[in-house]
């Protein structure tokens, strides 16, 4: 059984439909990425899976209807969904971001357990620990964002261009660390991803999207070799 | 110029600048957790006063009757919330305005419809004495009032700074789609921050009444007036501000009632002249934060 099952998924703003039956499949542990233009339903696809947009069709979280649910009872079930932008509370400091991250969580000494282990992890967040998160830059807000989202231990982690906005350096840093933590704690990933060509590379599979339709799918190697998403995505 | 009566006056402003602050608090709450200005805060206020002393004229000493309508309008402030601000959620907020107006006349004519039109008499719940200390008259009320003030702050400081729900309610004020990602209930804390105003209206109109004549379906609405100028003067999004607000509104008030008598009703408009000016200046208030971000 995949971790996630998304089949003939749609989904419209208003009379304007964004996705057609999109589907696709995550499997535990793996990390798959989502490939598209602007406006090719990408974050859509991310925002009907915690349930932000309404939508039609099937999804499933490890076998349990995700369908018509709130978000809030969505991300109760372990889907972690990290917004474009991140969507950090920029007037809380650093530290109140993380503990909200385990709002959900009772075990008190679980939670200050982990908030120590991301703090490790991200050694910039722990020297910023009291500061307001808007201050900081965009990259270690996105670090901050990925490291709430951890504190709720999800089985799905959405990530809304974590890239976006940040420098080439910062993003290799970023997509390295996202590697690790999937080969550590074993959190599926689907990721939406402007940046084709680091994506392929992070990813075990891809899906490309265009005007809200599936239009090819398969390993992400198999899809960094294909010339016509060379040309399309990777601009070579 | 006469020490003792500057002071004794700059006491009389902090008293009916209590009011003021408790009232511009509740309004504050709301617009930190929603964005809305709440026009039926007053009315609110008026309400649970009404109920306040609707529980004494059956007999419940002050205190107690307060304590019952502090607990009702938490509950009846969340109902609110739930019923008539909730489907209007992804409306314009001109949308919201008018049903906060809405719910003003609403309010205001359903408590006389209940209660009666006659004014009604509402005992203080703080002890008449006076005091002399060093020739300046210091009344029990006015002690109690801004007693009754920092226990309300010291408790919203609390609850704000040293709670999980208070913790939920300021990331709602900040980023609600993202609490919804988190499993945290941004409904419920809406509610919640709306029961808290509800509740801090009660105590301020339970405690506002006995210092003017007597409470008639009119008694908020001048301190409404105020108490949004305070939430002006202090930044809309700021406790503090609020309290400040307040405080020196109340003072201006007094002050000018006393210093400039010969030009009548001046006392109405310098504290606003006195907002102005510092909005001219600092026009998110003397608290209130511009907000930083990066992105």
């Amino acid at each position: 059984m995949s971790l996630l099952e998304v089949a003939d998924l749609s989904a419209s703003y208003g009379a304007v439909r964004v996705l057609h039956d999109v589907t696709l499949e995550v499997d535990e542990r793996e990390i798959v990425v989502v490939l598209g233009a602007n406006g090719a339903g990408k974050t859509t696809t991310l925002r009907a899976i915690s349930g932000l947009v309404t939508a039609h069709g099937t999804l499933r979280l490890a076998g349990e209807s995700l369908l018509g649910h709130h978000p809030e009872n969505i991300a109760r079930r372990g889907v972690s969904h990290v917004p474009q932008g991140h969507g950090t509370f920029a007037e809380l400091t650093v530290d109140e971001n993380l503990r909200l991250g385990a709002y959900r969580r009772r075990q008190r000494d679980a939670v200050a357990a982990d908030l120590e282990r991301w703090y490790t992890t991200f050694p910039r967040l722990a020297s910023r620990r009291g500061q307001q998160a808007g201050t900081m830059s965009g990259g270690e807000q996105q670090m901050l964002a990925i490291a709430r989202a951890l504190m709720s231990r999800p089985r799905l982690l959405l990530l809304d261009e974590p890239s976006l906005g940040l420098a080439p350096i910062v993003t290799r840093e970023l997509f390295d660390t996202l590697r690790q933590l999937n080969e550590e704690l074993g959190v599926g990933m689907l990721l939406v991803e402007q940046n084709a060509a680091l994506a392929l590379q992070l990813a075990q599979r891809a899906y490309v999207l265009e005007a809200g339709v599936v239009v090819a799918s398969g390993p992400a190697d198999d899809l960094a070799d294909d010339q016509e998403i060379r040309r399309a995505y990777l601009g070579i | 110029m006469d020490v003792d009566l500057f002071i004794s006056q700059l006491l009389n402003g902090l008293s009916s600048g209590v009011i003021y602050a408790s009232l511009a608090l509740a309004l504050v709450l709301i617009f930190r957790t929603t964005g809305i200005l709440n026009f039926a805060q007053g009315e609110m206020a008026l309400f649970s006063t009404y109920f306040t002393w609707w529980l004494t004229d059956l007999g419940l000493p002050v205190a107690l009757a307060i304590a019952i309508s502090v607990v009702a309008s938490f509950v009846g402030g969340a109902f609110v919330e739930r019923v008539i601000i909730r489907p209007f959620e992804k409306s314009s907020p001109l949308v919201i305005v008018i049903a906060t107006l809405g719910l003003f006349l609403a309010l205001n004519s359903l408590a006389q419809v209940i209660f009666g039109t006659d004014a009604k008499q509402l005992a203080s719940v703080f002890p008449h004495t006076v005091w002399t200390v060093g020739g300046v008259r210091v009344s029990s009320q006015t002690v109690g009032l801004l007693g009754m003030l920092s226990v309300e702050c010291l408790l919203l400081w609390l609850l704000f700074q040293r709670t999980r729900v208070g913790l939920a309610l300021r990331a709602v004020a900040s980023n609600p789609e993202s609490c919804r990602l988190l499993g945290i209930r941004v409904g419920a804390m809406l509610m919640f921050g709306w029961g808290l105003a509800a509740a801090l209206g009660a105590v301020a109109g339970a405690v506002v009444v006995p210092t003017t004549e007597a409470l008639t379906a009119a008694s908020m609405q001048g301190v409404l007036v105020f108490a949004f100028a305070a939430a002006a003067l202090g930044g809309f999004d700021s406790p503090l501000g609020a309290v400040v607000g307040g405080l020196v509104v109340g003072v201006a008030r007094a002050l000018t009632i006393q210093y400039l008598a010969p030009l009548d009703n001046i006392e109405l408009v310098m504290p606003f002249a006195i907002i102005l000016g510092v909005l001219l200046v600092r026009p998110s208030g003397l608290f209130g934060t511009a907000r930083v971000e990066r992105v």
